[in-house]
């Protein structure tokens, strides 16, 4: 039995009969990352000892038959930005390289309440600053389908290990499509839910009003097992919303007949490669088979999402990481400094890696006087139009269905001399995240044998109409159950 | 075409309390020109009573009492402290004469 290619919900069947026990199932799991991952590198830190720990509870959890979940004794992953007691969190960056938190992220707290086992951190750009996982300060991770090229970012790591079946779940983190694009790259379904849907306590900042922790899986199924878990309000979080969480497994199955299912024009366009766009036509005839009425709809603004997502972004993470200093944690470089300055310029210089310098400063000077009307203020105007468009598309259908980038995953070192060419590679998932929508990626074929991916965007806190879509989806295909051979 | 001379790289260098060398300064310099370029396409858009958003889950003010809570011990807070003293962080002169 390969216990590794399971479903969440497979295993939990297989915990609760007792014919296999978490411990065991865990050291299956950390035997394969020390087999594999020396090929895919897709983690940071392989917290072994945590793991056993926390399986050897969950057994004791299922034996007692007391307060168990489906995610009891289940082994994931995380992604280096989220906050983790007593395990290294880095954010793939030398200023936080030996950086152990002494607090968990409320998601961290949920995920350990509800028994399941963390493996690990996984790589990362740089505080998310990228789109191929090039951007981590310790080494590049590797696409599964193929280890010369990227597995896409900023949640590289998250989306290698899932493909890689390095873990049976993994949390990523999608500030403007870091869940999605490298889900798409690897084969992996995953889901940003609606900005206040899932807490950010615990999570280190990139852009306070983008992010969005969000699971990926095997399937739409398993990613909506985990939400259940993850999601919900928190006191730490006053941006997290009071509605209660939907029981999204329970209504999965519900038939997507009679959805209305918009193509946003937009997104359709020249530049597309032509093995993702034949593969996305198609995912769009299926879903008109499964009874979908299909409507052309328009997102006017979208040619600006870029850049309103990526001053925004710059101007928030120039905020957000002032924090790292070097005088209350993380690396501190005081040698030769008279003064506290002299330790916030020396370490942030030896700290940060260039894209994160670069970031920080264009967004200081966006910020700056005598700009700021011009490039912060202008940016959220637009901003606005972005979530118009959305709302203007959400009255005449139930959700929207867009490619989550225009290629198939590039060769590492392709796109890093040039940074404007490596933001053209998020066109495609920026634009929900300043409108705060969710979305959910999933695989929908292949071009020149590496993966294809579309997501599903839908109406705030509809999270349950992107689950029952994409798993009516995967009730009739089998692209998300492709795997790479390893 | 928009430039950004190193003088003003170093000018937001210091801003943002990054210490850069003149090599860099000029890679930057050649970057933030192109890519704030590209940002002023945002100048296609007309944005006349177009309000700038403001919030994004739709929350209003949220308040709470203010109950002291315990978080965590001074100890434990300051294990990730480079350094410390008498329970203190401790840093270099901030303010005052050499």
């Amino acid at each position: 039995m390969q216990l590794h290619s399971l479903t969440i919900r497979e295993i939990h069947q297989l915990l609760i009969a007792r014919q296999v026990s978490s411990v065991e199932l865990t050291r299956a799991f950390l035997q394969r990352i020390r087999e594999i991952d020396p090929k895919v590198r897709s983690y940071v830190t392989v917290s072994e000892e945590l793991a056993l720990e926390q399986a050897q509870k969950a057994d004791e959890r299922i034996a007692k038959g007391e307060n168990v979940t489906p995610l009891t004794g289940i082994p994931f992953s995380m992604k280096d930005c989220i906050s983790t007691r007593g395990v290294r969190t880095t954010c793939s960056s030398k200023i936080l390289e030996n950086y152990v938190p002494q607090y968990n992220a409320t998601v961290t707290d949920k995920l350990a309440e509800a028994g399941a086992v963390l493996l690990g951190k996984t790589n990362m750009d740089e505080f998310g600053m990228g789109s191929s996982c090039e951007n981590s300060a310790f080494f590049n991770t590797h696409n599964p389908w193929d280890l010369e090229r990227v597995p896409g970012g900023s949640s590289g790591g998250a989306a290698a290990a899932m493909a890689a079946s390095l873990a049976a779940f993994t949390i990523g983190e999608d500030t403007g499509g870091s869940v999605r694009m490298p889900a798409g790259f690897c084969n992996v379904t995953g889901i940003k839910p609606t900005y206040g849907r899932v807490s950010r306590y615990g999570l280190i900042a990139l852009v306070s009003s983008f992010d969005c922790i969000g699971p990926m899986a095997r399937d739409a199924y398993d990613c909506a097992t985990v939400l259940e878990h993850i999601a919900g309000h928190d006191p730490h979080d006053s941006t997290t919303y009071q509605f209660p969480v939907p029981n999204y497994t329970q209504h999965i199955n519900q038939p997507v007949k009679g959805m209305k299912l918009g193509i946003p024009k937009e997104y359709f366009v020249a530049g597309m490669e032509a093995g993702v766009e034949s593969a996305l036509q198609e995912a769009i005839r299926t879903y008109e088979k499964l009874g979908m009425e299909i409507h052309e709809v328009s997102l006017p603004h979208t040619k600006y999402g870029l850049p309103v997502y990526y001053l925004l972004l710059f101007a928030e993470a120039s905020a957000n990481l002032a924090r790292m200093d070097g005088t209350r944690f993380g690396l501190s470089v005081s040698e030769g400094a008279k003064d506290v300055i002299d330790i916030y310029l020396q370490t942030r210089r030896e700290g940060f890696g260039d894209e994160v310098k670069s970031r920080i400063m264009l967004g200081a000077y966006a910020l700056s006087a005598g700009y700021y009307d011009a490039y912060y203020l202008k940016a959220q105007k637009v901003r606005t139009l972005l979530r118009r468009d959305f709302e203007s598309a959400f009255s005449k259908v139930d959700l929207l269905l867009a490619p989550t980038c225009p290629t198939t995953a590039f060769k590492l070192g392709e796109k890093t001399s040039d940074p404007l060419e490596m933001y053209l590679s998020d066109i495609y998932v920026v634009a929900t995240n300043p409108a705060g929508v969710p979305a959910i990626a999933l695989p929908c074929g292949f071009s020149n044998n590496l993966p294809v991916g579309m997501q599903l965007i839908g109406k705030h806190l509809d999270e349950a109409t992107l689950f029952q879509a994409a798993h009516a989806y995967q009730q009739v295909t089998d692209w998300h159950k492709q795997t790479p051979n390893l | 075409m928009t430039t950004i001379d190193t003088k003003t790289v170093k000018h937001i260098a210091f801003l943002v309390r990054l210490g850069i060398s003149e090599e860099e300064a000029q890679t930057f310099s050649g970057q933030f020109s192109s890519i704030i370029d590209y940002f002023n396409m945002l100048n296609e858009v007309d944005t006349t009573n177009v309000p700038p958003a403001s919030d994004i889950a739709n929350a209003e003010n949220v308040l709470r009492e203010d109950v002291v809570q315990h978080s965590m011990s001074r100890e434990e807070f300051l294990k990730n402290a480079p350094q410390s003293e008498r329970g203190y962080i401790k840093v270099p002169t901030v303010l005052g004469e050499e």
